[in-house]
């Protein structure tokens, strides 16, 4: 190696860290925030999302021996239908809906969720093969691995999707009007509770390319859903809840604070870190650094 | 062509509506005169379904629609301006039109939906200068002005206005009267209109309501209510000497 400064190529090396672990709050924070959006509520059950979607794909791909693609598509398809039931069976029928109780549900979900996990797949980890290689590549010193370009290409084409979906197309355009004014969307002709329903679709699918992407590096089990929920939760809060285009930076932001403070602090803090930070926002500034203060006290939650 | 019968509707445990029955005619033009709290806007609410009626029945071309969802309700033709010119502020106003037009593109696709904006922009021309700004940007009353043409887009039989002049400057309150007039006229469009101006709603009106806590009170020509002592005295805000004297 020709670089002599050494604590450069640290700081890149967890940058790239950072942004890695970032990529994968800020899609679990897009989820959540498809959700709050179009229900006014935080959706528990979204790191079961991401769980479900890396130890699907893990038995498609190691099991059954299916190719990336297909293996891809379809367990993205199965954690949608998940998520499809999910608002189906516990969000829609419920008489009077508060935000309190369906947070309940939402949390009751996540339980349910992952007993079945660890009864299907069992308590161990599972490993699943990178999508090319897993030979690290070097950059300027430190080294980055192909999965990680992966997934930084993956949060790119999402996030390109996602500002296409809504701001280009009908159905878009409806979801979000109805996050803006639901009566008024409603009198347009909309039906809100169709949108709730693919709202629970479509953050269930991105959840599940998160734990997709995800799972080559860390290595998926039935436990991980809370811990990612709960950062991806923090990088949603930090971005300003409702705010998704915020939420991608807040959650890259957090990935590359908590690997720096693992890398210079210590490794022991790391989930710590995004929870320190987490607290941080809601004693100072509870709209998130992207967020409106004054569209947060319209907000029920 | 709308028929309320003995319709009951409750906020929570608060009686709002007490037995409100009440019609309106193909092509009418009908206000609803009250004071604050009256029960004006939640009668339009529970008409157009986004307030479930708790007793009574609603009907609409004979058809019984009590209880129908405000989707259902917006493609069989009623289309309802909420109070407080309810629009999409952080999109468009074409947008705002798009999805006022919503149930054109489900039913008619793309291509008829462009001509009906066309067609709306035409109606009101100052909705096409200001298509690619957004919606919170406009004034007061091009904001009013969006509102009516994005319920109009859904091609309604019957419209339900609410208050349309709520915090808008005289000329501008003219102006969209004689939108409601033209639009009655042009389109056989009927209305049912909720004003505080209860002037400037009479004189458009064929016929008007007098509600008084959640109870219908009076029904009269609007000609005959425009003379009415006590209407006078209520809602007219002619001084009292002339009255008593």
């Amino acid at each position: 190696m020709n670089h002599t400064d050494g604590t450069l190529i640290d700081v890149l090396q967890f940058l790239f860290m950072g942004i890695q672990r970032g990529s994968i709050y800020a899609m679990v924070a897009m989820g959540f925030n498809m959700i709050y959006n179009a229900t006014g509520i935080i959706n528990f059950a979204q790191g079961e999302f991401v769980v479900l979607g890396g130890l699907m794909m893990v038995s498609l791909t190691m099991a059954f021996n299916l190719s990336i693609v297909f293996a891809f598509i379809l367990t993205v398809l199965f954690v949608m239908v998940a998520g499809i039931l999910m608002e189906r069976l516990t969000i829609n029928p419920v008489k009077e809906p508060t935000v309190l109780r369906l947070i309940i549900i939402t949390i009751a979900v996540s339980i349910i969720i992952k007993g079945a996990a660890m009864c299907f797949w069992g308590k161990g980890s599972h490993y699943m093969r990178h999508f090319s290689s897993s030979e690290s590549l070097d950059f300027y010193g430190a080294t980055i691995l192909p999965q990680t370009l992966w997934i930084f290409a993956i949060l790119f084409f999402l996030v390109v999707a996602y500002v296409i979906f809504f701001n280009y197309t009908m159905t878009g355009k409806c979801m979000r009007a109805c996050a803006i004014n639901r009566d008024a969307a409603r009198l347009a002709g909309i039906n809100d509770r169709k949108m709730v329903m693919l709202s629970f679709a479509l953050s269930a699918g991105i959840g599940a390319i998160a734990g997709i992407i995800i799972t080559p590096i860390i290595q998926m089990d039935y436990t991980r859903g809370a811990m990612l929920g709960l950062k991806g939760f923090g990088a949603a809060v930090l971005g300003g809840l409702g705010n998704s285009m915020g939420a991608v930076f807040a959650g890259i932001l957090l990935g590359i604070l908590e690997a720096l403070g693992a890398g210079y602090i210590s490794s022991h803090y790391m989930d710590a870190i995004a929870l320190v930070i987490l607290l941080l926002v809601l004693f100072i500034r509870p709209s998130g650094i992207f967020g409106s203060s004054e569209a947060m006290r319209l907000k029920e939650f | 062509m709308l028929r309320l019968v003995n319709v009951n509707s409750y906020y929570g445990l608060i009686h709002i509506l007490k037995n409100v029955s009440m019609h309106v005619s193909e092509g009418e033009i009908v206000t609803m005169l009250g004071a604050n709290g009256a029960g004006k806007t939640t009668t339009l609410r529970t008409i157009s379904g986004l307030q479930p009626v708790r007793r009574g029945k609603i009907f609409f071309h004979d058809q019984e629609i009590t209880g129908a969802s405000p989707e259902k309700l917006v493609s069989m033709g009623i289309a309802h301006v909420p109070e407080g010119r309810q629009i999409f502020r952080p999109m468009s106003v074409y947008d705002n039109l798009e999805l006022g037009g919503y149930l054109i593109y489900k039913h008619y696709g793309k291509k008829q939906l462009k001509t009906d904006i066309e067609q709306t922009f035409a109606l009101f021309p100052i909705l096409k200068e200001r298509r690619t700004q957004y919606a919170g940007t406009l004034s007061g009353g091009e904001q009013q002005m969006l509102a009516i043409a994005m319920a109009l887009m859904s091609r309604p039989r019957l419209l339900l206005l609410d208050e349309p002049s709520m915090g808008l400057a005289p000329l501008i309150i003219k102006d969209i009267f004689q939108m409601i007039a033209k639009l009655q006229a042009d389109r056989k469009l009927t209305v049912l209109l909720i004003e505080q101006n209860a002037n400037a709603a009479l004189k458009i009106a064929d016929r008007g309501y007098v509600i008084e806590t959640g109870k219908i009170v009076l029904e009269e020509n609007a000609g005959k209510l425009m003379t009415n002592q006590e209407v006078k005295r209520a809602y007219l805000g002619r001084e009292q000497k002339e009255i008593w004297e």
